[in-house]
Formats: structure tokens, sequence, C-alpha cells
């Protein structure tokens, strides 16, 4: 049995330099903090935007509102998934009506989830502006979404995974990449 | 290990422990929905879901509804009275002609014990039990138990005592089942004219006296006194239960700590239980409707689109991913 390759593509400083750009990016890319609220995807989504959020108070000596979006009664393929999956918290910090809505995640793959979080915010309420923050791109969209702010874009093939583990679920932060085996002939 | 529920729910005796906390933990983040300033989820837009009620329900049909159309589901009431019931249409040539009209859920109330099983297997469409005669009424059962799990923080090691008429409640069946397979201690108070013959044989305590079962328990799920059953003989009139079994204020000021008090409604007020108990400090009555729209919302969204493999599957203890 051949086994799948497994690459770290970002270990812990990797990963830890990239969140810090990616706060520098957002702070640049909203003008400053001031309507600033960060939304994270469950649910490694929320552990980074969590990070971001304090980087950019360390940074600047503000509070980041931040929250919490599980999108999984908004997904499109409810209908074929086998057991239902299940749903993670949602808490959003107040009206989100004339904010710059930050939306976090882990990887952008197909832009499915993205498309999800678009309809979720909207029975919230009415940002200003959504943008869309990821640490990884790994390209492959089936929709015309594209990220704000990427911490790495990479290269990869459909039946690839990527795997993001961050301490707080995984006990540690690493970012690695499983390539799919190409299937064998059977004889 | 992920756990499904399959096509149906009949019942709480053929679910495992593992697959009543899914749905208890399903109906946590439903509860948020309904505080939302939009209520309403598209997870089952496109759903047709039919509400068959073969008896009288305000409660519980309201809160289905609601439920479903909080999911976005489409809704259709169909009431025995003023259908082709009526008639004298079979349930199954009722269904069938729903089915054809491209139905996804049917949600039924039935005065029949074991109708929901009955119609599951006979039908494509999910099947959810809202009360079948004296069998049970698995959405009510799993409703208190989150309504417990909210105070208490978890189910096993309560004591909890069913009062009244046990005897012809599915409440209390469905109760017995989904207490005793999370690890609650249950008893049973009321006059043994309404008290099922064998009831210990489900490894639940009886007691004659409801002082002895306040005296015991943490928490009195009190059931209501159906006044049909006065007219029947079980027992010799509405004034001596009161005298007798009544849950009333003075009794409790008796319990050596506080005991929560549930009741499934509609209330008797005077009759199995007093005023004052029932909007009293440890009253939960309107806790359990506030989570009753959330534990409907969560069977609703765990069942549709399930197929019988999917049971199967669950009952092996793994479901096909």
């Amino acid at each position: 049995m051949p086994r799948p390759d497994r690459n770290t593509i970002l270990d812990a400083r990797a990963l830890s330099r990239a969140l810090q750009h990616m706060a520098v990016a957002i702070v640049a890319m909203a003008h400053g903090t001031d309507d600033l609220v960060l939304i994270g995807i469950q649910r490694r989504g929320v552990e980074l935007a969590e990070r971001i959020a304090k980087l950019i108070e360390s940074d600047r000596g503000v509070t980041v509102p931040r929250g919490a979006l599980d999108i999984t009664l908004y997904r499109d393929d409810l209908e074929t998934v086998g057991p239902k999956p299940v749903i993670g918290a949602t808490h959003l910090p107040g009206d989100l009506a004339d904010k710059h809505v930050v939306i976090v995640d882990d990887v952008l793959f197909t832009g499915r989830t993205v498309r999800a979080a678009l309809d979720e915010l909207a029975d919230f309420g009415r940002p200003k502006r959504i943008s869309l923050c990821v640490l990884i791109d790994r390209g492959g969209r089936e929709l015309p979404i594209q990220a704000d702010v990427v911490g790495k874009a990479v290269k990869t093939n459909a039946g690839d995974r990527v795997d993001v583990l961050v301490q707080e679920l995984d006990g540690r932060d690493a970012v690695d990449l499983i390539r799919a085996v190409p299937k064998e002939v059977t004889a | 290990m992920t756990v499904g529920l399959g096509k149906d729910l009949v019942g709480l005796a053929p679910l495992s422990p593992e697959q009543i906390n899914l749905i208890l933990d399903t109906a946590e983040p439903f509860k948020d929905v309904s505080e939302r300033p939009i209520k309403k989820v598209p997870a089952l837009r496109g759903k047709t879901i039919v509400n068959l009620f073969f008896e009288a329900s305000t409660r519980t049909r309201i809160s289905f509804e609601f439920a479903e159309k909080r999911l976005s589901a489409d809704t259709v009431n169909v009431a025995a009275s003023g259908s082709s019931v009526s008639k004298g249409e079979t349930l199954v040539d009722t269904a069938k002609n729903l089915e054809a009209m491209r139905i996804d859920m049917v949600v039924m109330r039935h005065y029949s014990s074991g109708a929901a099983e009955f119609l599951g297997n006979r039908i494509r469409s999910n099947v959810i039990n809202a009360g079948d005669g004296k069998h049970e009424h698995p959405t009510q059962a799993l409703l208190d138990l989150l309504t417990l799990r909210d105070k208490y923080g978890r189910i096993a090691g309560l004591k909890v005592c069913l009062v009244g008429d046990v005897l012809h409640s599915r409440v209390a069946r469905s109760n017995i089942w989904g207490l005793t397979k999370l690890g609650a201690q249950v008893a049973v108070c009321g006059p043994r004219s309404l008290l099922p013959r064998g009831v210990e044989e489900l490894g639940v305590t009886v007691f004659d006296h409801v002082e002895d079962a306040i005296q015991w328990c943490d928490v009195l799920n009190v059931l209501r006194l159906q006044l049909e059953r006065m007219e029947a003989g079980f027992i010799p009139s509405l004034r001596e239960y009161y005298r007798v079994f009544g849950v009333t204020a003075e009794r409790l000021e008796k319990a050596p700590h506080d005991v929560t008090i549930m009741h499934p409604g509609p209330m008797n007020r005077g009759v199995e239980i007093d005023s004052r108990v029932a909007d009293g400090p440890h009253s939960v009555i309107l806790d359990q409707v506030t989570n009753g729209v959330a534990v409907r919302m969560a069977v609703l969204y765990l069942l549709a689109g399930g197929k019988p493999e999917l049971a199967d599957a669950a009952k092996r203890g793994a479901a096909p991913d």
C-alpha cells in the first residue's frame, strides 16, 4: 500500500509570520480598525480570527470585535451528505450595519463555504463592506469568489487535502498538504 | 464515529443514548436561530412537510409548524375532521395520496398506538411521531430532557418523578425511556388505577403518596389528568384527586430541597397542579415550550433526506459517510 505523501507547507513559525502579515494587510485594507469586525468560520476560522484580532489589538492598542459563524444550515449540499453534520455555535458581536466585516477562514477551495457565509451574514444585517481573508488559497474555485487577503497560495489537485492544524484544537500549529495517491488500476 | 437518526422518529425506545444526545446537542444551535433578527435558516428549503393530526393539539402542532417554517420548509396542515378521513379513508390511503403530491415528511398525531411506525414502514417520506395513542410522544420527552439538561447541566443521576395519569400517558412512556437511557432515576406516583401494571419492570420506582415522591425527587413532571378518565371511573372525583395527589405549594414546602416543576400542558389548574406551583419560581413549564421548537427543528434537520439504510447503520453503531 503506497502512503499518501504528507508535506508540511507551513510550520509553526511560518504560520505565525503568515498571520502577522494577514493582520497588517487587513488593517491596510480597512483603512484602520474603526469599523472592523472579524468573523471566523467554524471551526478553524474562528481560532484564526481570534489570533489575527489579538495581533491587531497588540499592534494598535484597540479592541477588535469578533464573532463566529457556522454555515452548516446554509450549505448547498445538505441534501446529499449522509448523516447530518454537527452544527457549531454562531455568535456575532452586535449589529453589523455600517461595519466592515472580514470573513476569516482556514482554506479557500471551491468557494461554496464563502457563498453560504455571505447568505448567512445577509440574514443578520447589512454590513457596509464584506471582505475575505484566508490562510491558504488552494485554487479549484467552483464559484466566482476570490480572497482579499491570503496567507499563502498553493497549487493543488482536486483529490489533495490541506490540513490546517492549530494549537487550540490540534495541539500544534502547522499546515500540511496531503497529495492524493493516483488510483491504481486493479487487474 | 458518526451517528444518524435514520428515516423516522417513532419513539425514544428504539434510540440509543448517543442518538438521543445527538438530538439534544443539535437542538442547542437551533435555540439561537429563534433569537436571530431573521428567525429562519434555509436548511429545509424546498421540502414539503404535512402535519397530519388525527387528534386535537394546539401546542405540539404550532410548535412543529414554527420549527418547520424556521427551517424554510413548506408546510400543510391536515386535520382529521373536515378531511376525507371523516369519509372513511384509511391512514395509508391518506398518506399515499399525500405522497402522490410529492411531500417529503409527515408529522403525525394519531389516536392509535403504533400508528407512526405502521405508517413509516409503508411510505417513503420521513415520519415523525407527534403522539400515537398511549404509545409515545418522543419530541415532548426530548424537550423535557433538553430543559433538564439546561437547568442541571446533566441528566445522569437526576431523580425525576412523573405524577398523575401514567397509565394513559404517552408523554410518561417516552420520558421513562429517555430518562433511563440517559442515566436518570425515574419514579412514578399516582392512584394505582392510573399506573400501568408492572411499571416497576421498566426500572421505575413507585410512590403511592405524592408527599413521599416530593421527599425523594429533584424534578416533578406533573402529567395532565385527562378529564374523560374520571367519567370512565379511574378516579372518584377531581376534588378528591387534587386533595390526595395535587401538587400544591404546601406539599412542596416540606421538600428537603427545591423541586423543579414540569408540565407537558395543557394544565388543569386546581386539579393536578396548584397555580402557585405552576407560576412559581421553580416552574420551567414555559422553558419547556420554548425548547420544544428547538428540539423539533433538530429532529426535522436530522431526519430530512434520511433513508432506512442510515437507520440500520445507526443501529449497528456506524453510519456510511
